[in-house]
């Protein structure tokens, strides 16, 4: 069922603070790999968007930016037109021309290469993926280190993304090329940019 | 004709998203330099620019914000600055390092160690740090890419051949994270080893040269060296003539045309909160400190 | 006792007052107005607006007087008030084909459709200074020349280019959107059209240079000015709601098209080259500077070797702006103690060990191996 502008969800209701207090919480996410951050600012939310999915694409998100949406996000009509409509971003079909790509369903996840994964000459022209996942809290253990961790950190998790660790290994190696995450769940993100070192802890 | 009006901290919400977009990538691949849409702000390129541009996308209406230049917070330029955002953001400033939860500096790292709740940001003029060997941006590039940091080690080599000393005193070039040759702006080599898993976030703006790099916290920094010529900070051989520190970054005062000078802490923080404290140095007995004691 | 200097808030504040006071001049003369300003250095707008990249004769006009007819500060304040205005998206390309002719002359035909149109000109004046400009001069009035039939004014280069004789003008390329460098960082190699931006706000003293060294043989490209012409041009908008374009109104353009050298292969017909300046108002130098530049950066693109400073497309691109040039040159007037305490800390630890190596036996080579 499709919605009119009159009906879809709001924006943020104070753009001007609300972007700076999303990409504060974005920003120390990336800058502390692991952590646990929460995003604040409050906005309608199209399903099956999550807040915290939302509230980044508010921020973020714009004519500059072209979009790529999993297969249950865009087949929700609401969710291209929401984004449109407040972000004017792009939405398109082939996610190596997108700056971010939102995953509703970690479990059908591209693998990366189909991302776009800069050049040696300009490692930033890349994607960032934002995957919503069921929980930043609970579940398995996975064992963090590299910049923006003092030493090791433990993130509990369920990712739902099949070979998580495998892939991001695999990511690690074309460093500085490479894909760099944002996990949400709820209100809650957590960034694993590409420097990070993740893999599942024993036992 | 209308009366100009400004947006939040100057910048309208489309550059500051293009700019936050730039920093998280910067984020993402440590020392590496993202290329931004850098604006024309209303003070001139290489004032500050930079430092500014990217302040004003990560103030908040919470951050306590400290700017410094020379490590002073009276130097007219960084009243400039701080004057700028108390004017477009209506943000409150600080003078105490402790207290600021962000601080844009130029030329020096203060000596009171960074916190995790802080953000430094530098101002940067040439961010490219082997502009001085290769001019050209496209050569450059490509030896960010391959990691081939031949040239920047051969120059450091001719300086010991020639001076017996890597001849570099400021804009010392530092490796980050093991993998980029970084520019760490011309702050002197003494402040070097603050970046070294610092617990803070840095980041850096070069306005005129459109480039934004960071440094995450915990994230190791090390300046360029040879095992036989190890890096070695240098400071003045002397205490603070007003606090006495024998640890901070010092300027030299000429005090007559005799020859005649002193030493006082470049951070002027860090020199008057030590004095706070009771700390004397030569030039600053303090009569009343002593009869306390006495 | 040693107080570290303070008042620099203070002193600031002194500067501005000063400065004021400064720009007003002596109080018993008239202020000038903008109109003045607009009306009488009409140059001066144009060429602050061209290089301001915004066409506003009032507010050109208002930057020259607060910044004192410094040219450079008064391009830098416009480029600042530019930098936070809104943008709603990008006109429809003008077509100077209609121009609006007030003036066109051609240096490679004597005559063509629509004739040599010399309109307002220093260029056969006398450089006399006119005493009579010294106190209120009341010019005689124009004899009323009739305006050109639109239309009736093809471009020189559209003349030529209808027997093939030069390269044809570039054609809009749908699939490659045409870029922006206020938008984005500018990265080399880069497009005519990045470059041609470039030298549309570079500083004309420094293209008028750069353009004169073609001509004296650093990286010669055998210029003839195809085409001056100077007149209005309307912009249209098309707004997405709309659909179709709407006038926004007209604004005075410069144009110059170089025809250059002529090209040629064992595939190919020689033909002439092109070289293009486009300036807001009156801006024939800059135009024409900016037009044997162009060309010149093309070297890379028509098979020429790349030697001269004018065909380096890194170096004349990244030293054009004046405003940021400017600021660069200036920021050395800002406290760089710091720096300078460092490196004097090192240059004294030189010198020691100098007099202390040449005092004693010991040998520099030491050190250097
Ligand atoms: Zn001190």
């Amino acid at each position: 069922m499709m919605t009119t502008i009159a009906e879809m969800p709001a924006g943020f209701a104070d753009k001007v603070i609300a972007a700076q207090s999303t990409f504060r919480t974005v920003m120390d996410a990336m800058a502390r790999p692991g952590s646990v951050q929460l995003i604040r600012a409050v906005s309608g939310v199209p399903a099956p968007m999550m807040r915290g999915a939302a509230a980044i694409a508010l921020t973020l998100f714009d004519q500059d930016t072209p979009v790529w949406l999993d297969e249950k996000l865009a087949t929700s009509g609401d969710v291209i037109k929401w984004i449109k409509f407040h972000t004017s971003a792009p939405v398109i079909a082939d996610a190596a021309g997108s700056s971010f790509a939102v995953i509703a369903d970690p479990t059908s996840l591209p693998e990366f290469d189909r991302f776009a994964l800069g050049s040696p000459e300009y490692p930033d022209r890349s994607t960032t993926i934002v995957i919503q996942v069921a929980s930043l809290s609970e579940g398995p253990a996975y064992r963090l280190s590299g910049p923006g961790i003092d030493g090791v950190t433990v993130l509990r998790a369920a990712i739902g993304v099949p070979d998580l660790a495998d892939r991001l290994a695999e990511n690690a190696c074309r460093f500085p090329r490479g894909i760099d995450l944002l996990l949400v769940s709820g209100e809650s993100i957590v960034a694993l940019p590409r420097t990070t070192q993740f893999v599942a802890q024993e036992g | 004709m209308n009366a100009p009006t400004y947006n939040f901290a100057y910048l309208d919400e489309q550059t500051k998203r293009m700019i936050r977009r730039a920093i998280l990538k910067a984020i993402a691949i440590p020392g590496y330099q993202v290329p931004f849409a850098s604006r024309e702000m209303p003070m001139p390129y290489g004032w500050g620019t930079g430092g500014v541009q990217v302040t004003a996308a990560i103030l908040g209406p919470d951050d306590r914000l400290k700017v410094i230049d020379q490590g002073s917070d009276d130097t007219t330029n960084a009243i400039s600055i701080r004057k700028f955002f108390q004017k477009t953001a209506g943000v409150a400033v600080t003078t105490s390092t402790v207290n600021a939860t962000v601080i844009q500096t130029r030329h020096r790292i203060h000596e009171a160690q960074l916190g995790a709740h802080q953000v430094l940001v530098y101002q940067v003029p040439i961010p490219e740090p082997l502009r001085f060997l290769e001019p050209r941006e496209t050569e450059t590039r490509r030896m960010h890419a391959l990691a081939e940091y031949g040239l920047i080690h051969v120059k450091l080599y001719e300086d010991i051949a020639r001076f017996g000393h890597i001849a570099t005193a400021y804009a010392y070039p530092v490796k980050v994270n093991a993998r980029y040759v970084m520019d760490p702006s011309p702050t002197p080599k003494f402040d070097n080893p603050k970046m070294d898993n610092c617990e803070a976030l840095q980041l850096f703006g070069a306005g005129r040269e459109k480039r934004i790099y960071a440094i995450p916290p915990y994230t190791t920094v090390q300046s360029l060296d040879f095992e036989d010529y190890p890096f070695e900070p240098y400071k003045h051989k002397a205490c603070c003539a007003l606090c006495n520190a024998a640890d901070s970054y010092l300027d030299e005062i000429v005090t007559d045309d005799k020859g005649s000078r002193m030493f006082v802490c470049s951070d002027t923080d860090y020199c008057e909160t030590r004095q706070a404290q009771g700390h004397r140095g030569s030039e600053n007995a303090s009569p009343f400190a002593e009869s306390r004691h006495a | 006792m040693y107080v570290a200097v303070k008042g620099g808030e203070r002193a600031i504040e002194n500067a501005h007052r000063l400065l004021a006071h400064e720009r007003r001049g002596d109080r018993s003369v008239p202020e000038v107005s903008l109109d003045q300003i607009s009306n009488q250095l009409s140059l001066a707008v144009d060429r602050v607006m061209t290089e301001g990249s915004l066409y506003d004769r009032e507010l050109a006009s208002l930057a020259i007087k607060q910044a004192r007819g410094d040219m450079i500060e008064a391009i830098f304040l416009l480029r600042a008030f530019r930098a936070t205005l809104p943008r709603f998206g990008s006109s429809e390309p003008i077509d100077t084909a209609q121009m609006q002719v007030r003036r066109r002359v051609s240096s490679t035909f004597k005559d063509m459709p629509g004739g040599q149109v010399l309109g307002a000109t220093f260029d056969y004046t006398h450089r006399l200074l006119d005493p009579a400009l010294m106190g209120e001069a009341s010019p005689e009035q124009p004899s009323v020349v009739a305006e050109a039939e639109p239309g009736v004014m093809p471009r020189v280069t559209d003349i030529l280019g209808r027997d093939g004789l030069i390269e044809p003008s570039p054609v809009e390329d749908p699939e490659h959107q045409v870029g922006d460098i206020t938008r984005d960082s500018l990265s080399f190699p880069a497009d005519r059209d990045l470059r041609l931006q470039n030298l549309a706000r570079g500083d004309e003293g420094y293209l008028l240079a750069l353009g004169y060294s073609t001509q004296r043989g650093y990286g010669r490209n055998h210029p003839f000015a195809g085409e001056i012409r100077v007149g209005e041009v309307s912009v249209e908008f098309v707004p997405e709601d709309l659909g179709f374009a709407v006038p926004l109104g007209s604004i005075t353009l410069t144009e110059c098209q170089m025809v250059n050298q002529f090209k040629g292969s064992d595939t190919e017909a020689p033909c002439f080259t092109r070289g293009y300046g486009l300036a807001f108002g009156q801006s024939e130098r800059k135009v024409m500077s900016m037009a044997l530049v162009d060309r010149a950066l093309r070297a890379r693109e028509l098979g020429e070797d790349v030697k001269a400073p004018a065909q380096d497309e890194e170096f004349v691109l990244s030293h054009s702006d004046n405003v940021q040039s400017t600021g660069f040159v200036e920021h050395l007037k800002l406290p760089h103690y710091v720096d300078f305490q460092s490196e004097l800390g090192l240059l004294r630890k030189l010198r020691k060990e100098f007099a202390e190596a040449n005092e004693a036996p010991t040998p520099m080579q030491e050190a250097a191996e």
